[in-house]
C-alpha cells in the first residue's frame, strides 16, 4: 500500500492558505442532506460536531459518556499554546512549528504542524469569543505562561483547569447546535464496530449503554476523536473510561496504526502509592515554572528520607542534586517532558528517590516562594520584611498561581506543599501515535477520519506541553471543517446511507457475537486483574526504557496473557442491560492486541526518539540517539489477527528544518 | 482500617432498592472509589454482580462521580468530590452509607448511577455564546478587567456534577444553572444575549422537574467546587430584570 | 415570598413598637387608645386588608412550594445530616404552618372578640370617652398560663421562621453581595432575636405581675 499523505505543493508558509481556497467544497443545499458521524465528544470531536452542524450538515454525535462535557480533554491542566507573541518575546507561527517539530524529535510532518501552528492563533480568538475565562493581566489583556521545551511564553490558560474551560467551550458551541437540531447527540453510547460498504467508512454499530442495544447508525463518512490509548499501561492519568475500542474496531477494519510505540510519559505525577491505585494524577507541568526538581546527593540522606527520620527541608542546599538545572543549563527545569521523564527515572536508578518504592523526585517551590515574597514585599513598600512575611508573602503568589493544585496534592497525599517539597515521578500521560491520516486528516480508509490525540499526525515522537489543547481544537475548528469537503464533494449524489445495508448487518452480528463469546467465558479472573497484569507488562517492557529482549519477552507475555484473557476472564451480568464490566471487558480485549502491536513497533524502531526510548541507542551522556538515516519514517501498521502486523512506511521530508540532535543544554 | 459498608442497590428505575451490607477492609491513602474498586474485586470474586457507580477521570474535574456519603453529597470534606476524598477521613470501624443522588430530575439508573441528563438540557436551552466558528475577533480586542475574568471563572469551575442538586432538599438546580449564566454573563462576549439566555434556561430548569430555591444554601456548602449562591442572587436579579424587559406580553 | 415576607416583616415591627403600650404602667390607657386609633383608622384599614392577604398568599404560595418541592425530590436520603443547612432553613414551611396556627389563635383570642363578639370586651372610660378595655382583655388572656405557654411557642417559632427568612428573602430579591450581604444576615439575625424577645417579654411580664 502506498501511503499518499497529500501534502499541498508549494511554500510551507503558504500550503494550507493556498489549499484551502483551493479546496473541493459541498453547496449548502448539499450540507443539509449530508450525514456525518462524529465519535468522541471531547475537544476535537464537540469542536468538530459543532462547526459542521453550524455549516449545515447533518451531525450525528456519540459518547460513551453521559454528557460530552465529561470527555477526559476536561482533565488537561496547564494551558494551550498559541503564536500570538502578545508578550512581544519573539514569538512566531515559524517559532511554534520550529518547536513542535524539534519537541517531537524530528518525527513530524511539516506541512500538518506548520498549519497547527498558523490556525493556533485562531483558536484563542474563537475561545475568547466563547467568552472562555482566560487568564488576564490587570490591564484586561490576556496572559502567558511558559511550559517546557521552549524559551517564549505562549501558553494561554484558565487557572489549573484550561482543559475544562476550552471543553465547556467547545461542548456549549456544541449544545448549541444540538438545541438547533443540526446535531443530534447520543450519550452512553460506545462504538464497537465501523461499518464499511464498497471500501468507504459509512457508518458504525455503537451498544446503548443503558439498554445494551446493538444499533446500527448510517452517515455519509465516520469522523473518530476518540482520544488516546494511554490506559493500555493500566495506571495512567488518563481517565478511566479512556480507551482504544473505536479507533482499535476501525484498526481491525484496515486503517492503519500509526508510530504506536510513541508514548508520552509525564515527568510530574503523583507517585504510586500501593497496590489498589487506580490512576495516577498529573500535577501541571506548569508547575516546573517554579518549581525545582531534585534529588539528594548522599545516599545516606536518601535513606533517612525513605525512612522517614528526615524529610527534603532538613537537606542542606550543597546536598542536593537540581539535577535538570546541572544537566541542561539552558532549559533547566523547564526541557522537554520526555528529557525531564528519563532524567528523573535517571536519579530513581541510580538511587536517589525520595519516598518508600524508590521512585520519587523533589519538586521544590522553596526559592519560588522566596523569589515571589521578596518581590511582593518590595512592591508592598515594605522594607527590611522578615523571612516569615516573606514566606507568607511568599506563599500566597504561588497559591494565586497553583493553588488548585497545590490543594488537590494535599488532597492526595495529606502532605502541605507549600511547606515540603512535592514528591513527583513520571507516568503515562499521552499517546503520541494513533490511527494514519493524510494532511485532510483522513486515514488510508476512505470516509474515515481521525482528529485529536486519536490520530499521530503533529506531535511527532514527543509532545510539547499545552499543545495537546491546540492540536484537538485546531482539528475540530480549523481543519477538518474544511478538509472533510474534499471527500463530500464527491459524494453529493450519493442518497443517505440505509443502515438495513447487509454490511451494518453482519457487523452488528460480528459485535454482537463478539460480547456474547466475552460473557461465555465464565471464568475466574476479573476484568481488572487482567488490565492489571497488561499494565504492568507495558510498563515494564514498553515504558519509559526499552529494549531488544524485554520488548521480544513482552510480546510473548502478552500473546499468552490475550490467550489467557479469551479463556478465563469473568464478566458479570448480561449483555441487554446497564453493565460497566462489560464495557470494561471490551475495552481490555482490545487494549490486549493494541498493545502487542505498540511492542512490535518498540521493537521495529532501532533508534530512541522522543517517548521512545531504546537503552541501545544513547549517547555516552546517556542522551537519545536518533537514527535518521534509517528511521525517518512514519511507521503505519497494519493489523493481522493471529499473524504479524503489516508494516507500510511514510517517509518523512524535512525541507525548512535542518535535522539536528535534539538539545536543551 | 474495618468498615462497614451500606450501599444502595437497585436494579433499575423501577425497582425499589434497598441497602446492602458489606465489610471492607481499607487502607487509609486509598481514594472512596478505590475503596469501592476493592469491593466490586471482592463481589466478582464471588460471582457476584458489581456495585455500579460512575466515575472517570478521579481528578476532580470530569463531575462524573456521584455519590451520598452518610448524608452528604461527595462525602464529609469540604470542596472535594468523591473521587478525591481519601480514606484518612473516615475512623477504623466506620459505618459508611453511600447513596445515590437523589431528585425526580435524575432518575436512578442503576445503584448509585443516575441519569443527569437534565443538566445537558439546560445548558442546550441557552448555556452558550451565539457565535460560529471563524467569526471571532483578535483574541485581545476586548480587554476584561482581571477581577470580572476571575469571578467570571470561579462560576465556570463547575463540574455538572449535580451535588447541588442532591443536597437540596429541594431538588433545585438553581446554583448549577446560575452558574452558567454568571459565567457567561460576567463576560463581555456572553452579556449580549444575557436576557433571553436567562428566560429560557430558568424555563428549561422548571421544565427538567427541578425544585425551587428556598435559600437553604446546602448547595454551596456541598459543591465540590465551592461556588457560590451568590451567582443565584445574579440569577435572580437578572430574572427579574429580563421579565421586566422582555417585549412578551 | 420574598415580597410577602418582607412585607410581614415589617409588619411585625410596627405590630411589637405598638403593642409595647401594653408595658407603659398607666392602666392601660396608651394601649386602649391605640387599639381604637387601630380599628378606626381608614388606612390601617386597608393596609390590614392587606396584610391578611399578604398573609394567605404567602402561606398558600409556601405550602404549594412546599408541596412542589417534595415531589420534585422523590425519595429522601435514609442517612440525614443537618451538617450542610441550618435547622430553620430545612423547616420553614412546618414553623410556617405553626405560625399559621399560632396566628389564627391569636386572631380568634383577640381581633375575634374586639371585632365580633364585643359583649365579652368590658368598656372603660378615658377623658370622658367610652373605649373597649383591650387593654383588660390582653391582661386576663395573658393571666392563663395555657395561653402565654401558647403564646412563648408561638413566638419563638416566628424568631426562627425569620432567622432564616429575613436574609432569604434578600437573596430571593437578587441582593446579595460580598459587602452588604454580612450586613443584612446579622440584621436579619439581630431582628429576629429581638422579635422574638420583644413579644415575648410582652405575655411573660404580664403573666408574672399578675401572679
Amino acid at each position: 500500500m502506498k501511503l499518499d499523505s497529500k501534502i499541498p505543493k508549494g511554500e510551507l508558509a503558504e500550503k494550507w492558505t493556498k489549499y484551502r481556497g483551493t479546496m473541493n467544497l459541498v453547496a449548502p443545499n448539499n450540507k443539509r442532506r449530508i450525514e456525518i458521524i462524529v465519535v468522541g465528544t471531547g475537544l476535537a470531536g464537540a469542536s468538530a460536531a459543532a462547526t459542521l452542524g453550524e455549516l449545515g450538515y447533518k451531525v450525528k454525535a456519540f459518547t460513551f459518556h453521559d454528557s460530552p462535557r465529561r470527555a477526559h480533554s476536561i482533565a488537561a491542566q496547564g494551558g494551550i499554546n498559541a503564536a500570538k507573541n502578545y508578550q512581544n518575546d519573539g514569538d512566531s507561527v515559524y517559532r511554534l512549528f520550529y518547536d513542535t517539530v524539534k519537541g517531537g524529535d524530528y518525527r513530524s510532518r511539516e506541512a500538518n504542524v506548520h498549519r497547527l501552528a498558523e490556525v493556533s492563533r485562531n483558536i484563542i480568538d474563537q475561545c475568547v469569543a466563547q467568552a472562555v475565562p482566560f487568564a488576564r493581566e490587570y490591564g484586561g489583556l490576556l496572559a502567558n505562561r511558559s511550559f517546557g521545551g521552549v524559551q517564549v511564553s505562549r501558553t494561554f490558560y484558565a487557572r489549573g483547569q484550561t482543559g475544562q474551560q476550552l471543553l465547556l467551550g467547545a461542548y456549549q458551541a456544541l449544545s448549541r447546535q444540538i438545541s438547533r437540531g443540526s446535531v443530534t447527540m447520543y450519550n452512553r453510547h460506545e462504538m464497537l464496530d465501523l461499518v464499511k460498504i464498497d471500501g468507504k467508512a459509512r457508518g458504525i454499530i455503537a451498544r446503548n449503554l443503558l439498554t445494551g442495544e446493538i444499533e446500527k447508525h448510517a452517515a455519509h463518512c465516520v469522523v473518530l476523536a476518540t482520544g488516546g490509548y494511554g490506559n493500555v499501561f493500566y495506571l495512567s492519568t488518563n481517565a478511566m473510561g479512556s480507551n482504544v475500542t473505536a479507533a482499535w474496531r476501525a484498526v481491525s477494519k484496515g486503517a492503519l496504526m500509526a508510530n504506536p510505540c510513541y508514548t508520552q510519559i509525564h515527568p510530574t505525577c503523583i507517585p504510586v502509592s500501593g497496590e489498589y491505585q487506580s490512576k495516577l494524577t498529573l500535577m501541571s507541568e506548569s508547575l516546573r515554572n517554579d518549581g525545582r526538581v531534585w534529588v539528594p546527593k548522599k545516599k545516606e540522606d536518601v535513606m533517612a528520607i525513605r525512612e522517614g527520620r528526615k524529610n527534603g527541608n532538613d537537606i542542606a542546599e550543597d546536598d542536593r542534586d537540581y539535577y535538570l538545572e546541572r544537566r541542561y543549563p539552558a532549559f533547566g527545569n523547564l526541557v522537554p517532558r520526555d528529557v525531564a521523564s528519563r532524567a528523573a527515572k535517571t536519579a530513581c536508578d541510580e538511587g536517589h528517590g525520595v519516598n518508600s518504592t524508590g521512585l520519587a523526585v523533589f519538586l521544590d517551590f522553596a526559592s519560588a516562594i522566596e523569589r515571589y515574597g521578596k518581590s511582593e514585599a518590595h512592591s508592598q513598600g515594605i522594607e527590611n520584611a522578615s523571612s516569615a512575611k516573606i514566606k507568607e508573602l511568599g506563599e500566597a503568589v504561588v497559591e494565586a498561581k497553583y493553588g488548585n493544585l497545590f490543594e488537590m496534592y494535599e488532597k492526595i497525599t495529606g502532605e502541605n506543599p507549600y511547606k515540603m517539597p512535592m514528591k513527583i515521578y513520571p507516568a503515562v500521560h499521552y499517546t503520541m501515535g494513533g490511527l494514519w491520516v493524510d494532511y485532510n486528516l483522513e486515514t488510508n480508509v476512505p470516509g474515515l477520519f481521525a482528529l485529536g490525540e486519536c490520530n499521530f499526525s503533529d506531535h511527532g515522537a514527543n509532545r510539547l506541553g499545552a499543545s495537546a489543547l491546540m492540536q484537538g481544537l485546531a482539528d475540530g475548528y480549523f481543519v477538518i471543517p474544511y478538509t472533510i469537503g474534499q471527500f463530500l464533494s464527491k459524494e453529493i449524489r450519493t442518497p443517505q446511507i440505509d443502515h438495513n445495508d447487509p454490511a451494518f448487518n453482519h457487523a452488528a452480528k460480528e459485535t454482537e457475537a463478539r460480547i456474547d463469546k466475552l460473557l461465555g467465558v465464565k471464568g475466574n479472573q476479573s476484568v481488572e486483574s487482567f488490565h492489571r497484569r497488561l499494565g504492568k507488562i507495558m510498563w515494564e517492557y514498553c515504558g519509559m526504557a526499552r529494549n531488544k529482549e524485554g520488548l521480544e519477552k513482552g510480546r510473548k507475555m502478552i500473546q499468552d496473557l490475550r490467550k489467557e484473557f479469551w479463556g478465563d476472564v469473568f464478566v458479570p451480568g448480561t449483555s441487554k442491560e446497564f453493565n460497566p464490566e462489560l464495557e470494561k471487558a471490551l475495552r481490555v480485549a482490545d487494549f490486549l492486541e493494541m498493545g502487542e502491536l505498540m511492542i512490535v513497533d518498540a521493537h521495529d524502531r532501532n533508534e530512541s526518539c522522543g517517548g521512545h526510548f531504546r537503552t541501545e541507542y544513547r549517547s555516552a551522556e546517556g542522551e537519545a540517539e536518533r537514527n535518521d538515516e534509517d528511521y525517518k519514517y512514519v511507521a503505519a501498521w497494519a493489523w493481522i489477527n493471529d499473524g504479524d502486523p503489516v508494516l507500510h512506511k511514510e517517509e518523512l521530508e524535512f525541507n525548512n528544518i535542518e535535522l539536528k540532535t535534539r538539545s536543551y543544554k | 482500617m474495618k468498615l462497614k459498608l451500606k450501599v444502595w442497590r437497585q436494579k433499575n428505575a423501577k425497582d425499589k432498592g434497598q441497602f446492602e451490607l458489606f465489610d471492607i477492609e481499607a487502607s487509609e491513602h486509598m481514594s472512596f472509589l478505590e475503596m469501592m474498586d476493592v469491593l466490586n474485586e471482592q463481589l466478582i470474586e464471588k460471582k457476584k454482580e458489581p456495585v455500579a457507580f460512575e466515575h472517570d477521570c478521579r481528578e476532580g474535574i470530569c463531575g462524573a462521580c456521584s455519590m451520598v456519603i452518610n448524608g452528604q453529597p461527595h462525602g464529609p470534606q469540604q470542596g472535594t468530590t468523591t473521587c478525591q476524598l481519601h480514606m484518612r477521613h473516615f475512623k477504623d470501624g466506620d459505618t459508611i452509607a453511600v447513596e445515590p443522588w437523589r431528585a425526580k430530575a435524575f432518575p436512578i439508573i442503576k445503584d448509585l448511577v443516575v441519569d443527569r441528563s437534565a443538566f445537558d438540557h439546560i445548558i442546550q436551552a441557552g448555556g452558550f455564546v451565539s457565535v460560529n466558528t471563524g467569526q471571532a475577533q483578535d483574541g485581545n480586542a476586548i480587554p476584561i478587567e482581571k477581577t470580572q475574568a476571575s469571578k467570571a471563572f470561579d462560576a465556570a469551575a463547575c463540574i455538572g456534577c449535580g451535588a447541588c442538586v442532591a443536597a437540596c432538599p429541594n431538588a433545585s438546580a438553581m446554583l448549577f444553572t446560575a452558574a452558567k449564566i454568571a459565567h457567561l454573563g460576567l463576560m463581555p462576549q456572553g452579556k449580549i444575549e444575557e436576557n433571553q439566555r436567562v428566560l429560557s434556561m430558568v424555563k428549561k430548569m422548571d421544565d427538567e422537574g427541578f425544585g425551587k430555591c428556598s435559600n437553604t444554601g446546602a448547595c454551596e456548602v456541598e459543591c465540590p467546587k465551592e461556588i457560590s449562591i451568590a451567582n443565584i442572587a445574579r440569577m435572580n436579579r437578572k430574572y427579574m430584570a429580563a421579565t421586566l424587559a422582555s417585549d412578551k406580553k | 415570598m420574598s415580597l410577602t415576607g418582607l412585607f410581614l416583616i415589617s409588619f411585625l415591627l410596627i405590630h411589637l413598637l405598638g403593642n409595647l403600650a401594653l408595658l407603659k404602667p398607666d392602666g392601660g390607657v396608651a394601649f386602649n387608645l391605640y387599639t381604637e386609633f387601630m380599628s378606626n383608622n381608614p388606612l390601617i384599614q386597608l393596609v390590614s386588608k392587606l396584610l391578611y392577604f399578604s398573609i394567605l398568599l404567602h402561606a398558600i404560595q409556601g405550602i404549594i412550594i412546599y408541596f412542589s418541592n417534595r415531589s420534585a425530590k422523590g425519595q429522601r436520603y435514609a442517612v440525614k445530616t443537618s451538617k450542610n443547612t441550618s435547622f430553620a432553613s430545612r423547616n420553614m414551611a412546618l414553623l410556617g404552618t405553626l405560625i399559621l396556627a399560632f396566628i389564627f389563635l391569636h386572631m380568634g383570642d383577640f381581633w375575634y372578640n374586639l371585632k365580633f363578639n364585643p359583649e365579652s370586651i368590658p368598656m372603660v372610660t378615658i377623658d370622658g370617652v367610652q373605649y373597649k378595655d383591650a387593654y383588660h382583655k390582653v391582661v386576663t388572656s395573658f393571666s392563663n398560663p395555657l395561653i402565654v405557654g401558647a403564646y412563648l411557642i408561638g413566638v419563638l417559632t416566628l424568631g426562627l421562621h425569620l432567622w432564616h427568612g429575613f436574609q432569604s428573602a434578600f437573596q430571593t430579591l437578587g441582593l446579595n453581595h460580598s459587602k452588604y450581604t454580612p450586613i443584612i444576615q446579622s440584621t436579619g439575625r439581630i431582628f429576629s432575636v429581638l422579635i422574638t424577645i420583644g413579644f415575648a417579654m410582652i405575655p411573660a411580664i404580664i403573666f408574672f405581675k399578675n401572679m
